[in-house]
């Protein structure tokens, strides 16, 4: 099945620049609904107002988390399927054991490159 | 005998109390000591004289410590040095962050451009707009490790600020500050001159700089 690249895309970062910088790459890659927030729960009203076929979510934010983010999506039924990738400075190995346990499709650490946001994007979307 | 001496102590504490009050001050306690072991008329065991020297030698390496870190000029560098590394930092951020945002100006208008063109042209302009986009992750991961170093610098400052109040009386009688930059202070030394950017609050601008080269 292709991935439909109508979709909506939720881009989460409390750091403008980076929403910038990963909405462009997304445009590049074909992605043309992409809708941004700057914390947790300004995404989780996104996400439980909209159909998003993908969150991609920086990790680092106030007052709610990516981690705390991953979480109430994975515990609300309506949302719970959504693919969800973390991108994050964070790079210690609990931080990936943690977003993995709390049911992360995949993980990408800051700084990446397009190839990077493309090839985790298949992993998870499949071939686009 | 032994009762001899407890009355005696309990005199001279006594009158103590009545010159400085129940607080001594950690540099007076030598003087005590000493004073004490002066006026102890009856038996003083040599237990007793080896405990009144170790108080006294400690009391002499508190006041010794004391003296080397008021040397330090702790309320200066909480003061001046501290504050300004992290305005500083903070304006690298912000310079950085400006920056990021006018090369993504630049690589947005240039990918409109590849739009208009033909292919290969259109591709290779897009590549490099990618490349483009993918340096400028740089910004966030700076800005992340300059919030670190601000943080253990505020740390570090609130350590300082507890040192600086519970000596501060002190502090401020043992050393003098170091001249302040003031606007009036006048460099003596071409070294004096090499001060680095300003802050951009604290900086003058072009037009200012005109003024001032054309009227001196």
């Amino acid at each position: 099945m292709s991935v439909d690249k109508n979709m909506n895309v939720l881009i989460v970062d409390d750091y403008k620049t980076m929403l910038r910088i990963i909405r462009n790459l997304l445009r590049q890659l074909g992605f043309v609904n992409i809708d941004e927030a700057t914390d947790g729960s300004m995404a989780l009203q996104l996400l439980r107002g909209g159909t998003y076929g993908l969150v991609i979510s920086d990790w680092n934010m106030e007052p709610m988390t990516g981690l705390q983010l991953l979480r109430e999506v994975r515990a609300d039924a309506k949302l719970k399927s959504i693919p969800f990738i973390m991108v994050t400075a964070e790079s210690k190995s609990e931080n990936v054991i943690a977003a993995k346990e709390a049911g992360v499709s995949n993980y990408i650490v800051k700084p990446f490159n397009a190839e990077t946001l493309q090839a985790k994007m298949v992993s998870v979307l499949g071939e686009f | 005998m032994a009762a001899n001496v407890d009355r005696d102590l309990a005199l001279y504490l006594e009158t103590l109390r009545k010159q400085r009050g129940d607080t001594v001050k950690i540099e007076d306690i030598g003087d005590i000591v000493r004073s004490l072991l002066t006026s102890l008329s009856g038996d003083v065991s040599a237990e007793d004289l080896r405990l009144y020297q170790e108080v006294e030698a400690l009391a002499e390496y508190i006041h010794r410590a004391k003296a080397e870190i008021a040397a330090l000029r702790p309320q200066e560098i909480h003061d001046q040095y501290i504050a300004t590394a992290t305005d500083e930092l903070d304006a690298i951020v912000g310079a950085t962050e400006t920056a990021t945002n006018a090369i993504l100006d630049a690589a947005e208008k240039l990918e409109e451009l590849a739009a208009e063109l033909e292919p290969p042209l259109s591709q290779r302009l897009t590549e490099a707009t990618t490349t483009v986009y993918e340096a400028c992750n740089f910004q966030d991961i700076t800005g992340q490790r300059i919030t670190k170093v601000v943080r253990a610098l505020k740390h570090i400052e609130a350590r300082i600020e507890s040192l600086v109040s519970a000596f501060a009386p002190e502090f401020r009688q043992a050393a003098p500050s170091a001249p302040t930059e003031s606007a009036e202070s006048k460099p003596s030394t071409d070294a004096d001159l090499l001060n680095g950017p300003q802050l951009p609050e604290k900086a003058h601008d072009q037009a200012s700089i005109d003024a001032l080269f054309n009227n001196s």
